[in-house]
């Protein structure tokens, strides 16, 4: 198998590995400081990629459709927070399942009927589109190592805020015990929405990023969101290291899976048996990874809660 | 008599007596409706089993439903159309898959729990969706029914009653057991893990049994909805699904005889009339599943009696 086809997928699984980073960052910043499952959160990746699309469509600007699926995103998480999930988070996980699960019919629905069923088509601006030389002549998307380094910017930021600033002490000690905190003085209540809001709007970025590389459409936030769910569940519940470490995971064996799990299978097995189990194997491979996890390790590689 | 009986007497006549006057009205579509109803009813029976009172929140339990249907369209694909033969294999596969998901994921807990089953059952989905020998993504007309001998069930009435007469057995199997000793152990590693164990039953094989019950037992519901659809696709083991059997356990009331009827009824009768309505339903459905969930805590069952455990 030529190097460079393996380099090149390798890229691809980092680039979709960050891109699940975005999301399973906020989801488990919420799971781990409110104890709340929001899995609504791929509704929130599916209106940043749309919010995205109109605006750039609207304004001709990329800038504009960036900022409008960031902010779009953020707005509606929050007033979601508000509305909707304040109510839950003293209930139990099961209730929390059920209610943010009904929100994702809503938010499906309620695309569809804007923007129709079909698929939208999401542009790349100009300084972006091309490829760059790899090595051994092959070349690779810009825009999907821009993705990448977005990526890793904002792990870098989270990791910095998170760390080293005010806000991120404070979200830290909610995590490990929410009732001193609030007796301690702090509005604990504001401090939900917004680290509820800031997860929206990671979760908003890595839609309206996905937007050119996957289909715009409803209920794309369906299938990332089970991903994500493995992602902090392998990484441990309410770790951000472990999101990040459980997303690149994830990306890599899932992208190098649905690439080369196949051709490695016929090498073994007869061809037509390997054209067939290939790609089941492939789609199987990250949910066997998490089982396989669990089963060793029952609260993920990290130790969550 | 109590009420609870009497309310089950009472549900079974007005069941019995649908199919004469949906006929005698030339209504048909309405035998067909309430049959799917009371399949996925048996479905989100079994689920109240581990759901409700062992307090297990498997979020991949339509992978039965899947399995059951499958092994209905598989065996006829085959050629065996034998119902008695085909229904064993959709119980005792069901049951098999079940102990092995159970095994595993009973060992965790809380969400880890909620996500592994989740997981399982994306797997089988997966699976489902690369059969293409069995229709794929698209699904597979059944080659055949199950045949039993002195029953037809391509005939609406006749399935119908067999729905009917299996959901009734389902509720009153669930019953029996979580009110024999396996289940009061059961509801008291539900209630409190530790003090269970402090009373010398370890919880581990008590779950993992009635994990398998349960599949079985909605392995057994998926084998009637193939025949009711006379169709497999699989869309039956999909996310959404699990998360429907969830809902009408809870819009029933979790851990109630009549719970997962109640919801079962209680859910697709709804959908059904927001689908008269729009065809944009779902948007209506969702914001309403959420007021459940947030305002109606004990479920349908909760305005009748109280729900134990």
């Amino acid at each position: 198998m030529p190097v460079a086809l393996i380099f090149e997928q390798l890229l691809n699984g980092l680039q979709y590995g960050v891109m699940l980073f975005l999301m399973a960052a906020g989801l488990t910043l919420v799971l781990g400081i409110m104890n709340m499952v929001n899995l609504a959160h791929g509704s929130l990746y599916m209106l940043g990629a749309y919010f995205a699309v109109a605006a750039t469509q609207w304004t001709g600007s990329y800038a504009a459709g960036v900022l409008a699926g960031f902010a779009g995103a953020l707005l509606v998480g929050m007033l979601v927070e508000v509305i909707a999930l304040r109510a839950l988070y003293e209930r139990d996980h099961l209730d929390q399942v059920l209610a943010t699960f009904g929100l994702i019919l809503f938010f499906n629905e309620l695309v569809s009927m804007v923007w129709g069923r079909g698929s939208l088509y999401a542009s790349i601006p100009k300084w972006l589109q091309g490829h760059v030389q790899l090595f051994g002549g092959s070349t690779y998307p810009v825009y999907r190592l821009a993705v990448l380094a977005v990526g890793l910017a904002v792990a870098l930021v989270l990791w910095y805020v998170v760390q080293r600033t005010r806000v991120g002490m404070l979200v830290r000690a909610g995590a490990s015990n929410r009732a001193m905190v609030a007796a301690l003085g702090v509005n604990i209540r504001l401090l939900y929405t917004f680290v509820f809001g800031f997860g929206a709007a990671l979760a908003g970025l890595a839609g309206l990023m996905a937007g050119p590389i996957y289909a715009v459409q409803p209920g794309m936030g369906d299938l990332i969101l089970i991903q994500v769910l493995v992602v902090i569940v392998i990484g441990g519940i309410g770790s951000i290291r472990g999101a990040l470490v459980g997303a690149v995971i994830v990306g890599v064996v899932d992208t190098l899976g649905r690439a080369f799990l196949k051709p490695l299978l016929a090498t073994m097995i007869s061809a037509p048996a390997a054209e067939a189990a290939g790609p089941a194997l492939a789609s199987m491979l990250i949910y066997l990874l998490m089982a396989a996890v669990l089963a060793l390790k029952p609260a993920g590689l990290f130790q969550g809660r | 008599m109590n009420r609870a009986s009497l309310f089950w007497i009472a549900a079974a006549i007005v069941l019995a007596l649908l199919p004469p006057v949906a006929s005698a009205l030339a209504q048909p579509f309405y035998i067909d409706l309430v049959r799917r109803v009371m399949i996925l009813a048996i479905a989100a029976t079994s689920l109240n089993l581990i759901l409700g009172y062992g307090g297990m929140v498997s979020f991949g339990h339509a992978a039965y439903l899947g399995i059951g249907a499958y092994a209905v369209g598989i065996l006829a694909f085959y050629g065996v159309t034998n119902g008695w033969a085909q229904w064993a294999v959709a119980i005792g596969a069901s049951a098999l898959v079940a102990a092995a998901i159970g095994a595993i994921s009973l060992r965790t807990s809380g969400l880890y729990f909620i996500m592994i089953t989740l997981a399982f059952t994306q797997m089988l989905y997966y699976l489902g969706l690369s059969l293409d020998a069995f229709g794929g993504d698209d699904g597979m007309r059944l080659k055949a029914r199950s045949r039993f001998p002195a029953l037809d069930l391509a005939d609406p009435v006749q399935s119908y009653y067999v729905a009917l007469v299996l959901m009734l057995l389902a509720v009153f199997l669930v019953h029996r057991i979580v009110n024999s000793r396996f289940g009061m152990a059961l509801r008291a590693a539900k209630s409190n893990d530790a003090r269970t164990r402090a009373l010398g039953i370890s919880p581990y094989p008590y779950r993992l049994v009635a994990f398998v019950i349960a599949g079985a037992l909605c392995g057994l519901a998926g084998a009637l909805y193939a025949n009711h659809a006379n169709y497999i696709a699989p869309s039956y083991m999909s996310w959404i699904q699990s998360g429907d059997l969830m809902f009408m356990v809870i819009l029933g009331g979790m851990a109630s005889r009549a719970g997962p009827v109640l919801g079962a009824f209680a859910l697709l009768l709804v959908e059904e009339v927001l689908k008269g309505w729009t065809e944009h339903w779902q948007a209506i459905l969702g914001p309403l599943l959420v007021l459940s969930v947030i305002f109606f805590r004990r479920g349908l069952a909760g305005i009748f009696y109280k729900p134990d455990a």
